[in-house]
């Protein structure tokens, strides 16, 4: 604490931290220092590690092997309350607070003043309105926190954060369901913070966001340091070089390839979770079509209403020229669909199975003898499968919980490819996976799409989309803002038209 | 589940045993008949409850559905209607009580609980109506009786009463149903994950309504059995808490209630564990009132085992992954 101002001592480091999971290695030694009042922007491609260290850093987790030291101190962060009275506090992606309660109760919940033993009303509304100037809120205390928009709900949890006395936010993906100008607010709270001596972990994907606010940038790849950028140093071009390890046009394979006919044609869609806004677009055999949007801006729903999970409430839909509006996902597989969903664990796969039992499952149908399961069909799905995708598994029995979500995404997407689907949809194909199974699924992408196959995808990841895709569906608030040619297609273009904004904005500096 | 059977056989030969060392008449033809035949019947409902359990559902309305059957079929048999008719039409009808079942779960997507805990009411109160509460035997008809409740003698001493083949081939059938074919595969994976199965194509409210459908069907049948088995039927009180039995022999027997797992001789050893359990407690002079407190304990430390087996082993292959 009473550290000379000469040796700049980081507020807080970690020492080469590695973490193992059943299956995967999350973290490789990676290391990271935070200086007093620094905005250290945190970046890399799913499951590079980010939301490991972030978690280690915040007590969710404990690392393997490494050390963490604060003001020099090494400590044993082990619980969330440990890194809280450490004053570090995490601000989750999904935001952690009682929507049922009101401001001042979500800020000193689980700490509440007392008097006499009963909560103390008017002391926990005088101290949260001090909590929440810092933020910028100018709000009642007796809000209650469900009828806030979600950017203010995520100011509330900053100040929760400050009003137990924390030194370092982390904050993960905070503007990923943000619109434009609440993510300018909460960039103004960051700077405002910083100004205060309060360090910023920030985690995002959208570069442009961290080129405007970030003092430095660590890159993570594969679980290890891929490098780091000081302030000067930060680019567009040298945080995706960092990132991705090598240049992109090698990485992100895409061969030349003719467009059929249109496979999948939407006509004034209508999607049960957005009823008012109609959507139209198509998508042609050979195709490869990107939908960006913001979290939230309806492109799972979408994807689901196609696939028949959802039906739709309106607008018309025709597969290969015959008119349909399934009404499930076997209506929408027998037109020849198949959708890799965004949640593999909870949509994609059952995780308590087997990889013969998971891949050959979309097929058992169509390969029963009079009802009976076809034991060689199940088999020979099941290496094709594994063969064609190369998932690492020490066999085909191996239940499926216990791969590395890289070769579970790689099952998720190959039990289709036994039913030879002419739309594929697939929803976030590549999160939570690492480096090399993502390079396969976009090999796969593209290997099918040359053969024809109309390839339909939604992804947050704007590298992978401007990277995958012959053009682009955004899609804002439930409606398609804008649709980009391959020619259009910039970091800036999308994201202003997920953004919801009319015209270019530049984001505040 | 290999490794599951083996604990609850291990279990079942370990009571057995016992009573067989501490009571010379335990072994004898006529005890062993009788714990094969209740045994058998018990089994018959473990292993209908076995489908619901097996997508994550329950059936409470078990021991109602027995009750409300037996009394129907002496009602009707006493009136004179032809057995055969009699028979078709309780079989119908707890066809029936199982789509029901499943349609207000799937289509109205009730809790299972809910809906087959009103069933339980709803049931016993009709069979009482009907009846007009009275007692009913079923005189008169020793060609049903001997079907349904008769003996195949195997050897002069020792007889396999019919419960036991109406099992067996009952057995055979689930177990095919559920290993062989398409729709077994289904029902498994409806039980881990709903909506996996979903998105996989699988029309997961037509299987959940199949197993209520089967779950009640078998029970209809059983409680044919039971009535013969009886002979003599007490609307108010025949079938009384026989769905507890049966989850318990299902759950036992290595069906989760949270779905997805289920064997068939599993719960078949699990009914007959239950069922000498309650002879052994006769055999070994055991005060009959601790009966319910010594099924219960032994059930509740059979599951805990099983559970703490499974964790073991969970975090022994983390451990062999780790390195």
């Amino acid at each position: 604490m009473l550290m000379a101002e000469a040796a700049p001592q980081p507020l807080l480091e970690a020492r080469l931290l590695s973490k193992q999971f059943p299956g995967v290695r999350a973290l490789r030694g990676v290391s990271l220092t935070l200086q007093r009042g620094e905005v250290l922007a945190v970046i890399g491609e799913n499951g590079a590690g980010k939301s490991t260290l972030m978690k280690i850093l915040a007590g969710v987790q404990l690392p393997d092997a490494g050390e963490i030291l604060v003001e020099g101190q090494p400590v044993r962060i082990a619980t969330v309350r440990a890194a809280q009275q450490l004053g570090i506090a995490l601000i989750h992606q999904e935001l952690n607070l009682a929507d049922n309660l009101d401001i001042g109760a979500n800020i000193f919940l689980g700490r509440e003043p007392r008097r006499c033993g009963f909560v103390d009303n008017a002391r926990i509304h005088a101290e949260a309105r001090t909590h929440l100037q810092r933020v910028g809120l100018d709000l009642p205390t007796e809000t209650i926190v469900g009828t806030l928009p979600i950017g203010r709900q995520q100011l509330v949890e900053i100040a929760k954060a400050l009003s137990s006395q924390a030194r370092v936010l982390i904050m993960d993906e905070p503007s990923s369901s943000l619109s434009q100008h609440e993510t300018e607010t909460l960039f103004r709270v960051v700077r405002d913070l910083r100004a205060q001596g309060i360090s910023v972990i920030y985690i995002s994907h959208r570069l442009g966001e961290v080129t405007a606010l970030a003092d430095r940038v660590v890159v993570l790849r594969d679980g290890e340091n891929a490098g780091e950028l000081a302030r000067e140093a930060i680019t567009h071009a040298a945080m995706v070089r960092l990132m991705v390890g090598r240049d992109l046009s090698q990485f992100y394979q895409r061969q030349p390839r003719p467009h059929g006919e249109p496979v999948l044609e939407v006509d004034r869609l209508r999607t049960p979770a957005h009823p008012r806004r109609e959507i139209s677009f198509q998508v042609c055999a050979g195709e490869i079509v990107g939908i960006a949007g913001l979290v939230g801006a309806g492109r799972t729903e979408l994807l689901q209403t196609v696939f028949g999970v959802t039906p739709a409430v309106g607008g018309e839909m025709r597969v290969r020229g015959q008119t349909l509006r399934p009404r499930s996902p076997q209506a929408a597989i027998a037109a020849g669909m198949a959708l890799a969903p965004e949640d593999r664990k909870q949509h994609g796969l059952i995780l308590a199975m087997s990889v013969r039992e998971n891949a050959s499952l979309p097929s058992l149908r169509r390969d029963q003898r009079s009802g009976f399961l076809n034991r060689e069909a199940e088999q020979t799905v099941a290496r094709n499968t594994v063969e064609q995708l190369g998932v690492k598994t020490p066999g085909l029995e191996q239940t499926v919980q216990h791969l590395s979500g890289g070769n579970q995404q790689k099952i998720v997407l190959g039990k289709w490819l036994a039913l030879k689907p002419r739309l594929l949809l697939l929803d976030e194909p590549t999160r939570g996976i690492d480096i090399g199974a993502k390079r396969e699924i976009y090999r796969l992408m593209d290997q099918l799409a040359s053969e024809g196959v109309a390839v339909l995808f939604a992804s947050s990841e704007m590298e992978e989309v401007l990277g995958m895709a012959d053009r682009v569906l955004v899609m804002h608030e439930g409606r398609l803002a804008g649709e980009l040619a391959r020619d259009q297609l910039n970091e800036e273009a999308v994201m202003s038209l997920a953004t919801g904004a009319t015209a270019r904005t530049e984001l505040a500096k | 589940m290999k490794k599951n059977i083996l604990g609850i056989l291990g279990l079942f030969l370990a009571i057995f045993i016992f009573t067989a060392l501490k009571n010379d008449s335990f072994l004898n033809a006529y005890n062993m008949q009788n714990l094969i035949k209740w045994s058998s019947l018990y089994a018959i409902i473990g292993l209908g409850v076995s489908f619901v359990i097996i997508t994550g559902g329950i059936d409470l309305s078990i021991g109602s559905v027995i009750g409300l059957v037996a009394s129907l079929l002496a009602l009707m048999l006493s009136k004179g209607i032809n057995p055969a008719t009699c028979m078709a039409l309780v079989l119908v009808l707890s066809a029936g009580i199982g789509l029901l079942h499943g349609l207000l779960i799937t289509k109205v997507k009730l809790q299972p609980f809910v809906v087959t805990l009103c069933g339980l009411l709803f049931y016993r109160g009709l069979a009482r109506y009907l009846t007009d509460n009275q007692s009913m035997g079923f005189q008169g008809h020793d060609a049903l009786d001997s079907f349904f409740s008769g003996k195949v003698a195997i050897t002069a001493k020792f007889a396999l009463p019919a419960p036991f083949f109406f099992l067996v081939a009952l057995a055979v059938l689930a177990a095919i149903f559920l290993n062989r074919t398409v729709w077994g595969r289904y029902l498994f994976a409806l039980g881990n994950n709903e909506n996996a199965a979903r998105y996989s194509g699988i029309n997961t409210d037509h299987l959940k309504i199949l197993s209520y459908v089967v779950c009640s069907t078998l029970t209809g049948l059983a409680g044919v059995l039971f009535a013969f088995e009886l002979n003599s039927v007490q609307p108010a009180s025949t079938g009384e808490f026989y769905e507890l039995y049966a989850i318990a022999a299902a759950v036992l027997g290595g069906c989760s209630l949270r779905g997805g797992e289920g064997s068939i001789l599993g719960v078949i050893i699990a009914a007959a564990v239950i069922r000498l359990l309650y002879n052994s407690i006769n055999m070994l002079g055991i005060s009959t009132h601790l009966e319910y407190a010594i099924i219960g304990a032994v059930i509740l430390a059979g599951v805990t085992v099983d559970e703490l087996v499974k964790r073991f082993a969970a975090r022994r292959r983390a451990q062999q992954q780790a390195e």
